[in-house]
């Protein structure tokens, strides 16, 4: 294109927008406002994060870093600690995570690559029916169904096992209980997401990974899986982050107990399950305080796993781009 | 009563004989489910030479390529009648490997097909699954067959770099170099040219040009430039069947069929 017309068409173009000038004015204004959103949500994690803080103050400054390392919890004495709490917090989803995850990538791989497509859609169903049944009724099916049964049957069988991990009466509520319920409850909701995840890879490139002589396995795993890396890691964290501030369900099931044990049998707590158990009889001030400590410390885990969820999403990118 | 009109025979027009064909089509018929898209495809394609296979849009050029390598079995429904002769051996037959198979036979689609992984591994992969090499080994057989796709130079540098990162006709020799790696007799390639630019198919038709050095090539195409350079002979398809297979130079200056000679001048697909 001559400079000439060039200039023609960029003259022809800036005045076309001079004349629009009210497309212009509702374009600004979209913005402002879009503008406007974005902040309202950054302000108001700012607002509930100096909140929590300001009313967890007399705790954090009577307790000082004692308060994540004492697990001592006594209201007669006034003395609190989180170090249970947080032990169990991060043990209970750690052990949903290692359960649900080999679990739901191997249901969402069979619903896409194996199932007869009727099969498939039936699974698909009731997965996401599942994922819809609210976290209560799970603690009630924990405590009532799934605890005898854990006592009676799994815990004696797994007992026999060596290691310290394994120790200890069976009584049916514990850490272990409360993973494996945390585990069935992320578990519909990661099968989704994951089988989207795998619907995505495009047939093209399964169709030829397959005419190479792979076997179906290995497009799963040289093929589909990596090119979806990306979607199931971001699946997982979302999985993490139900896990983590899960209440309901981990409060039937868990014991309730400010100990931190290493058999993982013994009854443990987590933030939220010491949040839904004590609020109710927070009868002093600090007690108040300490329990949105609890609460501070829960946002803050989250908050920190996000930004590492993010941090590692990005690295990956730039491996990915490089 | 009404006797339906006996149709007449058909016969494929053929005026080359193949010697020793590597692959020998005969009586090759295909469904898709109830609907039948192939009718008694008779074909020999010739060792070191390029077939090319034209024909207009949904006539069964792609469906006939898709059973040499028999990658039609990953679907349901689809099944194919008939023999396929790969060095006088039935491929069809139910106890072919298909995973040996698909060694001998690449297949090259008309969108690149990068993989999610490097450059190196790209080439790599299909080493790994049918040969136990040593890493040295691996390196040779990766630069020998980037070379061979005349894609050495580009990328001798960005081995490790993700193999969506190449152009788009860079990705198309990067899928032939890994067809390549696995040491095929035979590459099929379906429209590799119709989504990369000009200066991009030149440098793949004149590679294919190469290659018949050493292997087998059959080529659809919708580019009668394209069947006319690059291939020695050339089948007609329409509606499933085959209407002529010849040599190319005749075919295009002198075909035989009225159908043939009026999709060659473009009066109809
Ligand atoms: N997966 C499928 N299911 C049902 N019918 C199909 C399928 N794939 C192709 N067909 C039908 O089979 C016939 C041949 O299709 P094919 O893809 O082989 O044509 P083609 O010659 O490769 O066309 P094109 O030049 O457009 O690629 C067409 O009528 C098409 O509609
Ligand atoms: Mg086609």
């Amino acid at each position: 294109m001559t400079p000439r017309r060039l200039a023609d068409l960029w003259k022809a173009q800036t005045s076309f927008r001079k004349s629009s000038a009210f497309h212009r004015h509702v374009d600004r204004a979209f913005r402002y406002l879009t503008l406007a959103c974005a902040a309202t949500t950054l302000l108001l994690v700012g607002a509930i994060l100096w909140n929590l803080i300001e009313h967890a103050w007399p705790s954090i400054t009577k307790f000082g870093l004692g308060f994540v390392t004492s697990s001592q919890w006594n209201p007669v004495k006034s003395q609190y600690g989180a170090a249970s709490s947080i032990y169990g917090t991060l043990v209970s989803t750690a052990i949903a995570l290692i359960l649900a995850l080999p679990i739901s990538l191997a249901i969402a791989l069979f619903l896409t690559s194996y199932a007869p497509p009727w099969l498939a859609k039936i699974v698909g169903t009731c997965v996401e029916l599942l994922a819809a049944i609210p976290s209560i009724i799970y603690g009630m099916w924990g405590l009532f169904v799934f605890a005898p049964y854990m006592q009676k049957t799994v815990q004696p069988m797994l007992a026999k096992l060596p290691g310290p991990l394994f120790d200890g009466a069976p009584l049916g509520v514990g850490m272990l209980t409360a993973g494996i319920i945390l585990a069935l409850m992320i578990l519909p909701f990661l099968t989704a997401v994951m089988r989207d995840v795998f619907a995505m890879t495009p047939p093209v490139l399964m169709e030829s990974a397959a005419g190479m002589g792979s076997t179906s396995w290995e497009v799963t795993r040289k093929i589909s899986i990596p090119y979806g890396l990306r979607g199931l890691i971001g699946a997982t964290f979302l999985g993490l982050g139900r896990a983590i501030g899960e209440t309901m369900a981990v409060t039937f099931v868990i014991g309730n107990s400010h100990r931190i044990s290493t058999s993982l049998f013994a009854p443990g707590n987590t933030i939220a399950s010491t949040l839904a158990n004590e609020f109710n009889e927070a009868d002093s001030p600090l007690l108040e305080a300490a329990l949105i400590e609890l609460g501070l410390i829960l946002f803050v885990i989250t908050l920190i796993i996000q930004i590492l969820a993010h941090l590692w999403l990005k690295n990956l990118q730039k491996r990915q781009a490089r | 009563m009404n006797v339906p009109a006996q149709e007449a025979p058909f016969e494929t027009v053929r005026d080359v004989v193949v010697e020793n064909p590597v692959i020998s089509a005969q009586k090759l018929d295909f469904w898709y489910g109830q609907s039948q898209a192939l009718f008694a495809n008779d074909l020999d394609i010739a060792p070191r030479k390029v077939t090319a296979i034209i024909g207009p849009s949904g006539c069964g050029k792609s469906t006939h390529l898709r059973v040499y390598n028999r990658i039609f079995e990953q679907y349901r429904g689809q099944r194919a009648g008939g023999r396929v002769l790969l060095d006088g051996q039935d491929l069809l037959a139910p106890g072919t490997d298909s995973i040996a198979l698909r060694r001998r036979i690449g297949m090259i689609f008309q969108k690149p097909t990068p993989f999610p992984m490097s450059i190196f591994e790209n080439v790599a992969y299909g080493v790994r699954l049918h040969f136990s090499f040593s890493r040295k080994e691996l390196e040779r057989k990766v630069e020998e067959s980037l070379r061979a796709a005349a894609l050495w130079d580009e990328v001798k540098d960005l081995l490790h770099k993700p193999g969506t990162a190449l152009s788009g006709g860079q990705q198309q020799r990067l899928c032939i170099a890994r067809a390549l790696a696995m040491s095929p007799d035979v590459l099929l390639m379906d429209e590799p040219t119709s989504a990369i630019d000009p200066v991009a198919t030149a440098r793949i038709e004149e590679l294919v040009l190469q290659l018949k050095e050493r292997l087998t090539v059959v080529i659809v195409t919708h580019n009668m430039q394209q069947a006319a350079r690059i291939s020695d002979h050339t089948a007609f398809f329409h509606l499933g069947r085959i209407i002529e297979f010849g040599a190319t130079a005749k075919m295009f200056t002198n075909p035989s069929h009225p159908k043939t000679e009026e999709y060659i001048t473009g009066r109809f697909g």
